[in-house]
């Protein structure tokens, strides 16, 4: 499926902000098997004093940019064009996930895709005792398991835009059963990581008019948050969307991913302001 | 007992340093002689000396418990730790061998990680470990290496072999520690140190400094940090900027710090905190510690960084039970063995242990007991015991057990260790090396040699003289000096002020007295009749606290006394003629302060901080106290206040009998010749601006400086009235924002 990204996000002061640096992670990561990039373009005005595009670590396409001081709004503005491979999962091969944790100890691989980066908690996700016992009700196949806590979630919370922050603890969103996709994606990966299966965090697009006959998604206009969970050396990683209540396939386009929202933020940098702050997003996402 | 070595006995079965089948062994002798030699009375006033040294030059370590945290004395064990030249070079030549064996370990985890995919490092235990900083991988560092200076703390066993008990690798501390107890315990045996033949240690900081190319400076966390005397230290010794993240930016890729001067760059930063604080862009989120973009800069190769960032992780303790067999895997054996550790992932052995977290980088032993939890997060060692070393305990020598702490510096010629270090020695007899987490005190570290040793200093030998300049002034610095300068003068001027109300209290033994209550305006926030408040030095205290590296030790320990003394002075004084004896005695201790600054510091940059801090403040200070006392509504008796708080009673009687407000406007708003008068201050902040950097600009300060200068230089008493002295307090306050807009953002 082919897709034309367009994406806007625009940050307004009271008062001037004060010189900055940013590292922007914003638009569509090349990913072997899931996702070509054709083509992509990042706008940022006012114009950066400086500017560096780089992978990190996770493989992700960042920008590190330094703007100058006095600016009251700033707007970041990206266009892509995106071919989607992934097709969602076929038969499951994955183990039990009894026999997980032996799978896991005997790799030997550091690289970014390793599952060993998956595991232990991260700045943003640590273990929650209740989330781990919510998770444990699954059984099966690990990717069985991966698909019934996200069904179980989708299930169990609502969605609120109102409940939550950008920086509410999975504790926090999973006691009040409410949040937007970035509770549901950080509850789910502190329940998986708490059972064993090596999670991380997907952000990115959602097609934004469904195909004929089926129902908007939920998150397309702002940019998303999902799960890829590792289901063993034979299934691999699968990517899974419990605010949906899906596999990510054709209507996902991923930006990046990381052990959380930290490794992936939009727009990392602080900020320093005095007054008050307001921002607009607006993605745009058309199949060709 | 007089002879302390007569009653000295080891304890059966463990190693001493200093005896050996109840004889002192051959290298410990002259020493041992020298103290049998002292009397009582002797040695404790040589150890007093040493330790009056370490107090006089401000030496403290800040410790932490729950309730917060304290400085303290540093715990100096006064008797050296004795090792023969030809066993440390051995110590040596192993800890160059570890040390290159922990670069090539870096290099491979930063970089193609075959360590990992060959099995000789489990892939878990680099992954799940926080001081991995995954942004650090593929970064090679500019020139090549990781690691630069390095520390290891060694024990040695019943076989007098050593023993590596830990690695530090992050940013290792103590070196300026160690250079420290030298001093003092060569102040203390100062008559046997200077013949004794002593491995001197300056050799080795100049090649440490030699090794720091280009504009150099130390990153430290700041003045809470439990090491931050060392750094101040170190800084001073070695000729360093001593700064914090905040001094510095990434313009360009390239690392820079602030100064008055503008952005200078940085090629070498000696990092004193831990790697993941270093940038919140891309490290540690939450730092506040770090500088944003510092990676970045990284990633280009625009600076050197000692040590690389992400070190860290060859501190983690399970490391410790594969290294051996790496060091084989690379083709050699360790010549000095590590403390024996298992990692629980491979399984647990049935040997007696110390269990402690897998991922831990403690110092060795430091951690609280672990007995059980997942296998993979655990590591057991060996439950080393260590050598003893004497130590005086209540008056008597006794057998301690010890560990030293050994530093290693790259040089362009490879690893040269200090000859010496530190020993940490027990509080307790318990020689098992896990009781040293009680803490305890530090000991001199002395290398014998056989023959004579060369005097050495940290100026290169026989190298011609150059005389540099100071290097730039950070911002952050400035800014200090400046605050430093107006914070000192702000509580001489309170002080003054107080002690005139506490006369006239006395005097009319009624606190609603009309010229009492006429000085409440300058007293604003003060409550006068409760005494002396107690907290008037602090905000100066502060303010000295973040200039360690600038100060004198003398001026420092100056105004620390200063501060003790008003703080138990105002729970003792009443109101009256008390608090006013006791504010002159204070008095006297801050002008002491500020004459040691005064008669002491270099006259660059830094110094005009100070001095327009002080110019600004008392010229504010002094025109209030003129638009208040010399209004013509104040009462009677107020323009002799006036020129007592001005302190210029003599200098006013030598010029007219009479008082009348005109004679006091003009001694002191109008004249430049009185140290007092505002127009002497504003002479001196014209002359001091004009010699700040990139003075030949004409910019809003210097505009402003010029006006309110010509303004008052032409001024004569009698339209010199109280609304003309407010305004030109405000003008004065005006001055320090612009001072601050141009110089100190």
């Amino acid at each position: 499926m082919l897709y034309q990204v367009r994406l806007s996000i625009t940050y307004d002061y009271d008062s001037p902000a004060m010189a900055g640096r940013h590292l922007l992670r914003l638009l569509p990561a090349h990913i072997p098997g899931v996702q070509t990039v054709r083509q992509s373009a990042l706008a940022i005005s006012p114009r950066p004093s400086e500017r560096a595009e780089f992978t990190d670590f996770f493989g992700n396409a960042a920008t590190a940019i330094a703007l100058a001081a006095d600016h009251s709004r700033i707007v970041f503005t990206g266009t892509a064009v995106v071919e989607r491979l992934a097709m969602g999962p076929g038969i499951d091969t994955s183990p039990p996930l009894e026999a997980l944790a032996a799978e896991l100890a005997a790799l030997r691989d550091l690289g970014p895709d390793s599952p060993l980066h998956f595991i232990a908690d991260s700045p943003r996700i640590a273990a929650v005792e209740a989330i781990t016992a919510y998770a444990a009700q699954q059984a099966g196949s690990v990717r069985a398991v991966v698909e019934g806590l996200g069904h179980a979630l989708h299930r169990d919370m609502s969605f609120d835009a109102r409940a939550t922050t950008v920086d509410t603890l999975p504790a926090e969103s999973f006691a009040a059963r409410r949040g937007v996709c970035q509770d549901f994606a950080q509850i789910m990966i502190a329940g998986l990581r708490g059972i064993g299966i090596p999670a991380g965090y997907v952000s990115g697009f959602l097609r934004t008019l469904p195909p004929a006959g089926q129902a908007r998604l939920e998150g397309a206009d702002a940019m998303h948050a999902w799960v890829r969970a590792w289901c063993g050396a034979a299934e691999g990683w699968v990517e899974f969307d419990p605010t949906n209540d899906c596999f990510a396939a054709q209507d996902h386009i991923a930006v990046a991913h990381g052990r959380d929202y930290g490794d992936v933020a939009p727009v990392a940098g602080v900020l320093r302001i005095s007054g008050r702050q307001r921002t607009v997003q607006a993605v745009d996402v058309i199949a060709l | 007992m007089t002879d302390p070595i007569a009653g000295y006995r080891p304890f059966p079965g463990v190693r001493d340093e200093m005896m050996e089948g109840g004889e002192v062994r051959p290298l410990w002798r002259g020493f041992a002689r020298h103290l049998a030699g002292l009397s009582p009375d002797e040695r404790a006033q040589r150890f007093a000396r040493g330790d009056q040294y370490l107090r006089d030059a401000g030496v403290f370590f800040r410790q932490y418990d729950g309730a917060g945290s304290d400085e303290r004395d540093w715990p100096l064990s006064h008797v050296p730790v004795l090792v023969d030249e030809g066993e440390w070079d051995a110590l040596a030549a192993g800890l160059a061998q570890r040390a290159d064996l922990l670069e090539a370990v870096m290099a491979d985890l930063y970089g193609p990680a075959r360590l990992v995919t060959e099995g000789h490092i489990p892939a878990s235990l680099i992954a799940q470990s926080p001081e991995w900083l995954r942004p650090m991988v593929g970064v090679p560092p500019r020139g090549g290496h990781h690691l630069h200076l390095l520390a290891f703390d060694v024990g040695r066993g019943a076989d007098g072999g050593w023993w590596v008990l830990g690695d530090r690798t992050q940013a290792p501390s103590g070196a300026g520690f160690a250079l420290e107890n030298r001093v003092a315990t060569a102040r203390t045996f100062s008559d046997f140190y200077a013949e004794a033949h002593v491995h001197r240690l300056a050799g080795f900081f100049r090649s440490f400094r030699g090794a720091l190319e280009g504009n150099a400076a130390i990153l430290t966390p700041g003045p809470l940090t439990d090491t931050y005397y060392e750094h101040a230290y170190i800084a001073r010794y070695l000729g360093l900027m001593l700064l914090q993240g905040e001094d510095l930016a990434v313009s360009g890729g390239r690392l820079m710090v602030r100064t008055v001067s503008g952005l200078k760059p940085i090629t070498t930063l000696w990092r004193r905190m831990d790697g993941a604080w270093a940038d919140p862009l891309e490290l540690e989120a939450g730092s506040r510690l770090g500088t944003p973009g510092m990676v970045e800069a990284l990633r280009k190769g625009s600076f050197t960084m000692v040590n690389a960032l992400g070190s860290g992780v060859l501190e983690t303790r399970a490391l410790m039970a594969f290294l051996p067999r790496i060091a084989k895997a690379l083709g050699q054996d360790l010549i000095l063995p590590n403390v024996r550790t298992w990692w629980f992932g491979e399984g647990r052995p049935a040997e007696q242990m110390v269990i402690s977290p897998a991922l831990s980088t403690r110092q060795p032993f430091d951690d609280p007991p672990v007995t059980g939890g997942d296998p993979m997060m655990l590591a057991g060692q060996e439950p080393v015991r260590l050598s003893t070393t004497p130590a005086f305990i209540d008056g008597a020598l006794v057998p301690r057990p010890m560990s030293l702490r050994v530093f290693l510096v790259r040089t362009p010629d490879g690893w040269r260790t200090m000859p010496g270090g530190f020993a940490r020695i027990g509080r307790t007899a318990d020689t098992a090396a896990i009781a040293m987490q009680k803490g305890g005190a530090a000991a001199d570290v002395w290398v014998m040699s056989a023959g004579r040793v060369a005097a050495d200093t940290m100026m290169p030998l026989g190298a011609p003289y150059v005389r540099t300049m100071p290097p730039v002034l950070p911002t952050r610095a400035a800014d200090n000096l400046f605050w430093l300068g107006r914070y000192v003068e702000r509580a001489e001027g309170t002080m003054r002020l107080l002690r005139a109300w506490n006369v006239r209290l006395a005097e009319m033994g009624d606190r609603r007295a009309p010229l009492l209550a006429a000085m409440d305006p300058l007293l604003a926030g003060l409550a006068p009749e409760q005494g002396i408040p107690g907290g008037l030095i602090a905000p100066s205290l502060r303010a000295a606290g973040q200039l360690r590296d600038r100060l004198s030790p003398d001026g420092w320990s100056a105004l620390t006394d200063l501060d003790r003394t008003m703080r138990s002075l105002s729970q003792k004084v009443a109101p009256g003629d008390d608090a006013a004896r006791a504010l002159s005695t204070l008095l006297r201790k801050l002008t002491g302060f500020s004459g040691l600054v005064q008669e002491n510091m270099y006259r660059f940059t830094g110094w005009r901080f100070l001095e327009l801090g002080r110019f600004h403040e008392r010229a504010a200070g002094m025109a209030s106290v003129l638009a208040v006392l010399a209004d013509p509504s104040a009462p009677e008796g107020a323009l002799d206040l006036a020129i007592e708080v001005g302190d210029s009673v003599m200098a006013h009687r030598a010029r007219t009998p009479v008082t009348r407000r005109e004679s006091v406007i003009d001694l002191l708003a109008l004249d430049g010749a009185n140290p007092r008068a505002v127009m002497f201050q504003l002479d001196g902040i014209r002359e001091q601006v004009a010699l700040l950097p990139e003075a030949e600009r004409m910019d809003p300060l210097r505009r402003a400086v010029l006006r309110a200068h010509t303004r008052l230089a032409t001024e004569v008493p009698e339209a010199l009235d109280s609304a003309a002295l407010w305004d030109l307090r405000d003008r004065i306050w005006s001055l320090s924002d612009l001072l601050a807009e141009g110089y100190l953002r």
